[in-house]
């Protein structure tokens, strides 16, 4: 089946991201991820007057001066790290934009570099003229400002959001970390627990879903179930400490933490609350997954646990047998994660992680595993497991039961092949 | 009045007074009240069972026109889709290895059609056609789709009654499902 505007994955294809890579990997550019690429191969084409014994030029005359950039960007030799986005869309309206999760550690996401999935364009919103309608069943229809949001008590929390469909189930699988999962990121995100805001609203009997609207060109509608919207659903206005960035709803979103990423409406102006759902195109149309028998799974709004290798992974290249840190991500919509098992030999065997701190609910966690590579063909891969047991499936089992039409929600295991020269490919692809 | 009865009448006033406060303030007494117009102004959802579908109708036929001048450029002359969806036909497809997805073979509200493309479309200028418009349009899929007749003309009450092939398909969310 041929979805043009289906977007929330774009597989296999070439990306303006790998040919940039690949543009300044020809140019001897450091874009190569520390120890992976050979320092001797480095050091062959770059400028020897600058190695041990000579002092380096930059050491002989003074920097830029303080003020040269007002709001920093990256240094020069790290411009290869952007966003993964297709060059091939029909239209860049409706369309997703990926985390280059291979290039980054840790387990916050650079606000630059965040995931994005619009679907009708980015607005520029002034929060000055912005408001957020909350109305239905309540006792006391409201309109706040931006201001009168952030009078509110405020919290901050880390958590994960990864687009339903990261990635689809079909071939062509993407060639990197990014190509398959790079519709996740994750930030500390600062604003007002939707409770309070409900609260001040007064929810009546019968409220038993809140419909969200984006003030976005799609006015983007989902339907939220009420428990989720009294748990720990956020009024969010601040990413990573600064204000949202315009891609991610400036001035205000709403953060549905664990929930599938398009319902954490964006550009947030309306809270209607209510007895049913809307039954949105989103809700219908979209975001529903097709079974193989033809019936179909609506409101399936968690995503189940998931991890993988970001280093080394598909793309990058092991310069050398001998010591290389296996690192990589996990998470689960379901809470924290429990732990991650790595194989480093094709999964006959499994060997217990070591997990970063901190491990957050909801949250990325980074995990580790020392390993000594022999030379020889490798497949390595990750598996989580979450604080409800639930453990990462295989996308054999995954296909088994759901087909390969089920489109979202797709958290297998994706194992890397290691080649004899230190290339590292898409084992599944 | 004996003091037993006065006492409870003061009692009444005054929870009376804190049940008026408390439906005037919220407990940070923040944001303002939003007024029927203001809510109305901004109130564009459109219920699976078709509540607040505004009044109004359009026909078919109208419709027809409002598709070629304003969708069949993203969408195709016929709605066989294009840099859009596609928006017709697909009907029997659902259970098989190339299932067709459209507003006719997947989609389980008719209702939703009016909701989605009065606020979203046509791509470029959307919430800019009158509810007339946003009638006839949808009446001309719906019959494209095998789902209304040519010379039909499409009001709130008659949208909300379209059964959608595809209605009864749709069930909950049974994961963990795997492994
Ligand atoms: C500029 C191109 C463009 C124009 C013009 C346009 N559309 Fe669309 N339409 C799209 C795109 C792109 C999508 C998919 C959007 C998405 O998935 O977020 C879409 C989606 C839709 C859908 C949802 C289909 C589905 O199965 O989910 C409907 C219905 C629709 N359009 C109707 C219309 C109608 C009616 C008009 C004319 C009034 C129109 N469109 C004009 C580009 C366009």
């Amino acid at each position: 089946m041929t979805e043009p505007t289906d977007v929330d994955n774009d597989l296999g294809l070439p990306s303006r991201r790998r040919f940039l890579r690949e543009g300044s990997a020809l140019l001897g550019g450091a874009v190569m991820a520390g120890g992976l690429a050979g320092s001797e191969a480095l050091a062959a084409s770059d400028n020897a007057d600058n190695l041990p014994p000579n002092v380096p030029e930059w050491m002989k005359a003074p920097g830029d001066p303080m003020g040269s950039q007002l709001y920093g960007t990256p240094s020069p030799f790290e411009k290869g790290v952007i966003k993964n986005i297709p060059d091939n869309l029909p239209q860049y309206l409706s369309a997703s934009g990926r985390t280059p999760l291979q290039d980054l550690d840790g387990i916050i996401t650079p606000n630059g570099l965040f995931y994005e999935r619009h679907h009708g364009g980015v607005p520029t919103i002034d929060p000055a003229q912005h408001r957020l309608m909350l109305h239905g069943l309540v006792d006391r229809p409201l309109i706040f400002t931006m201001d009168d949001i952030r009078r509110f008590p405020s919290e901050s929390h880390i958590y994960f959001l990864e687009c339903s469909g990261n990635p689809n189930y079909k071939k062509p699988y993407g060639k990197t970390a990014s190509d398959l999962v790079g519709l996740l990121s994750c930030a500390e995100w600062t604003g007002v627990s939707l409770k309070v805001v409900l609260q001040e609203a007064g929810l009546q009997p019968g409220a038993k879903w809140i419909v969200a609207e984006g003030a976005d060109a799609a006015a983007m509608t989902r339907s939220i179930p009420i428990e989720k919207c009294l748990e720990d659903a956020m009024l969010a206005y601040s990413q990573n400490g600064e204000r949202l960035r315009p891609q991610q709803g400036y001035p205000l979103r709403l953060l549905l933490p664990g929930f599938e990423g398009n319902m954490s409406v964006k550009w947030l102006r309306r809270l209607r609350v209510a007895a049913e759902p809307t039954y949105s195109r989103e809700e219908t149309s979209k975001y529903t997954d097709l079974m193989p028998n033809g019936s179909v799974r609506e409101f399936t709004f968690y995503m189940e646990a998931k991890s993988i290798i970001t280093r080394p992974s598909g793309g990058q290249r092991l310069s050398t047998p001998g010591f290389h840190e296996i690192s990589g991500i996990a998470w689960s919509g379901h809470g924290k994660v429990k732990r991650v098992d790595v194989s480093v030999d094709d999964g006959k065997s499994w060997q217990e992680a070591q997990l970063q701190e901190p491990v957050l609910t909801r949250a990325l966690t980074r995990f580790r595993l020392p390993w000594q590579w022999d030379g020889k063909p490798a497949v390595i891969q990750s598996r989580a497991t979450d604080v409800t047991g639930y453990v990462q499936p295989t996308l054999a089992e995954l296909l088994a039961v759901r087909g390969d039409n089920y489109y979202y929600h797709n958290n297998a295991i994706w194992p890397w092949r290691i080649a004899a020269n230190g290339e590292v490919s898409n084992a599944s692809a | 009045m004996p003091a037993h009865k006065l006492c409870i009448a003061v009692l009444a006033v005054l929870g009376l007074a804190s049940v008026t406060r408390a439906q005037e303030q919220g407990p940070y007494g923040i944001g303002r009240s939003a007024t029927p117009a203001e809510i109305a102004g901004w109130n564009i959802d459109i219920g699976g069972d078709g509540e607040n579908l505004p009044p109004g109708s359009g026909s078919v036929s109208h419709g027809r026109m409002v598709f070629d001048q304003q969708c069949a450029a993203c969408h195709g002359a016929k709605g066989e889709g294009g840099v859009g969806d596609k928006l017709v036909g697909g009907q029997g497809t659902l259970a098989t290895t190339n299932p067709v997805k459209t507003v006719g073979s997947y989609w389980p509200y008719a209702s939703t059609l009016f909701d989605y493309i009065r606020r979203a479309m046509p791509q470029n200028a959307p919430q800019s056609l009158s509810n007339e418009d946003v009638y006839a349009v949808s009446a001309y899929i719906l019959n494209m789709n095998g789902l209304l007749p040519a010379d039909a003309t499409l009001h709130a009450k008659r949208l909300s009654r379209i059964n959608m092939p595809n209605r009864n398909t749709f069930v909950g969310d049974p994961r963990p499902d795997v492994p």
